[in-house]
């Protein structure tokens, strides 16, 4: 069998319209992650030892299992106990939790790196807490972990096509759709895995930019 | 709860598959990392496009695109894979290019004088790579690889989908036929959880194995130089 050229102009659009969905989960899951994930590192600094343990163990629970139990677990558990969501809301809700953690980590990270003396400076200045975070700590912890958190949106995009074990009609359960309705499967899945291809070295030619820019040493 | 339980043969089976393509991917992972990470490092150009080539396109591929790759498009112009050489493939594959850059960075980090020692003393490339750069870079290239073992290990997850009866496939059985749903899904989260901590603890025992022999003393948490090297997002070329 050979490439089918008129065949991979009639999917073309099958496919953006998958592709729609992707961009979608991806995007809004990264929101919850990058927010969620300063949520979880602000709370891993109370001053309660049991707290923040339980926070600690919790965020790499979630880290070290596998994204598709996870939305197994959100899109079937949830309805269990009455809550009821969409397949696409669970999507984007399991991916943003499950990337929260690995952010979290990432501003960890970046908040050790700030050097001690500015820690010093805040308390010789004698700096109220939420002057220190807001105006001292968090914007060069920020600065640092930039680059770092824009390969996180790419990891994302890329595990974005687990949603279709939730039946989120997305890039590559699309591509599979209309592949098994014509039994070709070799045009659909190879124009996707082409897109994955081209959409990540675009993005990773604009991180490393990032990488250049934000560099602090 | 106990009628989950009950399941605990297929529980087991389900778990070996999972480490098994865990351990088969990694390995196939560690030679393809290596292997191409120290083309990274090529005085030749077109070696060094062949890294770029490699890890380009496999690491800028969803795992999942690929293993489907292997496993419906392939067929049809004559290659047939087993499901599980498709899924060792895809895996070892998409993670050996997350590895080849660990790989290069780690060499290229060696301190520059190292290299040019080598020169001084007649070392032939191989003496070099083989006795001054690999021991060094090793140290450095161990936590990323950790963090890639659990990222390959969470991976396998995938083969669910194209019909291998791995430990997330067989919760969705034994959720299908005891209609347990929370505790189903629970365990089988509990049961990955317990394989990744049981590799990290092999991790951080080799890490602490290699600091020894160098020398070196481990930091208490990863830096965010080791976090972004061992990323599963694209763009980590080394420091």
């Amino acid at each position: 069998m050979s490439w089918d050229w008129h065949y991979s102009g009639e999917i073309l659009p099958d496919l953006l319209s998958g592709l729609r969905y992707t961009v979608v989960a991806t995007l809004a899951g990264y929101v919850i992650a990058i927010v969620l994930g300063l949520v979880w590192t602000l709370l891993r600094r109370t001053p309660s030892r049991v707290f923040n343990q339980a926070i600690r163990w919790m965020t790499e629970f979630i880290r070290s299992t596998p994204l598709i139990p996870q939305l197994y677990f959100v899109f079937f558990v949830l309805p269990a106990w009455g809550i009821t969501i969409g397949s696409l809301t669970a999507g984007i809700l399991t991916l943003g939790i499950h990337y929260s953690t690995y952010t979290a980590e990432v501003y960890r990270a970046g908040i050790a790196d700030v050097p001690k003396g500015q820690w010093e400076a805040c308390t010789a200045l004698n700096l109220p807490k939420s002057r220190v975070w807001l105006d001292v700590i968090l914007p060069q912890a920020i600065r640092r972990v930039i680059p770092t958190l824009g390969n996180y949106l790419i990891a994302m995009f890329k595990d974005s096509p687990m949603l279709l074990a939730i039946n989120v009609a997305e890039l590559l359960f699309s591509a599979y759709q209309v592949g098994s309705k014509s039994l070709q499967f070799l045009e659909p899945i190879t124009m996707v895995g082409l897109l994955f291809v081209v959409v990540s070295v675009i993005s990773s030619i604009l991180v490393r930019r990032l990488e250049r820019r934000y560099a602090t040493t | 709860m106990s009628d989950v339980l009950d399941g605990y043969p297929q529980w087991l089976d389900g778990a070996w598959v999972t480490v098994r393509l865990t351990l088969l991917g990694g390995a196939l992972a560690l030679v393809l990392a290596l292997l191409f990470g120290m083309a990274g490092t090529s005085r030749h150009p077109w070696v060094r496009l062949l890294n770029r080539v490699y890890v380009e396109f496999f690491r800028g591929n969803a795992t999942l695109v690929l293993l489907f790759w292997f496993f419906y498009a392939l067929p049809l112009v004559g290659l047939r894979f087993s499901t599980m050489f498709a899924a060792v493939l895809a895996l070892g594959l998409n993670v050996g290019a997350y590895g080849a850059e660990v790989v290069r960075g780690s060499i290229n980090a060696v301190p520059r004088a190292q290299y040019e020692a080598t020169i001084a003393l007649n070392f032939t490339p191989f003496q070099r790579m083989r006795r001054v750069l690999l021991p060094q870079a090793f140290a450095l290239m161990l936590p990323p690889f950790g963090n890639l073992l659990i990222e390959l290990m969470k991976g396998t997850a995938i083969v669910s989908l194209v019909g291998l009866v791995d430990l997330t496939r067989v919760s969705k059985n034994i959720q299908g036929s005891t209609g347990e749903t929370v505790a189903a899904f629970s365990v089988v989260l509990v049961l990955y959880f317990v394989i990744a901590q049981v590799l990290q603890l092999f991790v951080r025992y080799a890490e602490r194995r290699v600091d020894r022999m160098l020398g070196r003393r481990l930091p208490a948490e990863p830096s965010l130089g080791t976090i972004a090297a061992g990323a599963p997002g694209a763009g980590v070329a080394g420091r």
